[in-house]
């Protein structure tokens, strides 16, 4: 799942980093992730993994890192599509 | 008599035009009914004709300075709950819903005022807004923050 993250991650966060470069807890808004392209992240998570994300899990927490994301696709029962 | 001036709290946001028109090609709909209200939408847009990314993405950094303001320190505010609002003169101004109007409430912050403006592919917004002496303001940002 994680490697299926992270090329979700490399596709649309647009870090300022090679993803060789993101380990699992990496803070990707430090790596350069805006808050836009944090939106982008989000939809191509939901595409990528058949989930929806609730209003409750939308904030910075819970697309933070690798390994917070894989904790809230988790969460939500998300397969890879 | 009380003169004691409330305090101004001010937030500036810039976000790249350009992402944001690849974010309305790649997701489209689920996109825009994310992020922004159908009075936003129809301010970003000729009838039948494409909608300005630039517009939307001056609204998106309202929304985030905003938020910046409000300063959520646990759940945030979906973006739909900050609106800009473009009124008659072509002026706008700033419509708080839901829970980003419950924590204005709370923190004792407004009114709130907004500026938009682009230049070079960038679209910016200055948000400021009054807050109450005395009352729980927003915690600090950090340029992670951003």
């Amino acid at each position: 799942m994680r490697e299926q993250i992270r090329a979700v991650i490399e596709q649309h966060a647009r870090l300022s980093v090679p993803i060789e470069a993101v380990d699992d807890h990496t803070d990707l808004f430090q790596a350069g992730m805006t808050s836009h392209a944090s939106v982008s992240l989000m939809l191509a998570l939901e595409e990528a993994f058949g989930v929806e994300f609730p209003e409750a899990m939308i904030r910075k927490a819970t697309f933070q890192s690798v390994a917070a994301i894989e904790q809230a696709l988790l969460e939500l029962g998300g397969v890879p599509a | 008599m009380n003169h004691k001036r409330p305090d101004l709290q001010t937030a500036v946001e810039l976000v790249e035009v350009d992402a944001v028109a690849r974010a309305v090609r790649r997701f489209g709909d689920r996109y825009l009914r994310e992020v922004f209200t159908e009075h936003e939408i129809s301010c970003c847009g000729r009838r039948g004709g494409p909608l300005s990314a630039l517009q939307l993405a001056a609204r998106f950094a309202a929304k985030e300075a905003t938020l910046k303001l409000l300063g959520p320190a646990a759940g945030r505010p979906g973006w739909r709950s900050v609106e800009v609002v473009r009124l008659p003169t072509g002026a706008c101004q700033l419509r708080l819903r839901g829970a980003a109007a419950r924590l204005a409430l709370q923190r004792g912050l407004g009114p709130f005022t907004v500026s938009l403006t682009s230049e070079a592919g960038l679209a910016a917004a200055v948000v400021t807004c009054g807050s109450a002496p005395g009352t729980e303001q927003p915690r600090t940002m950090r340029s992670s923050d951003q």
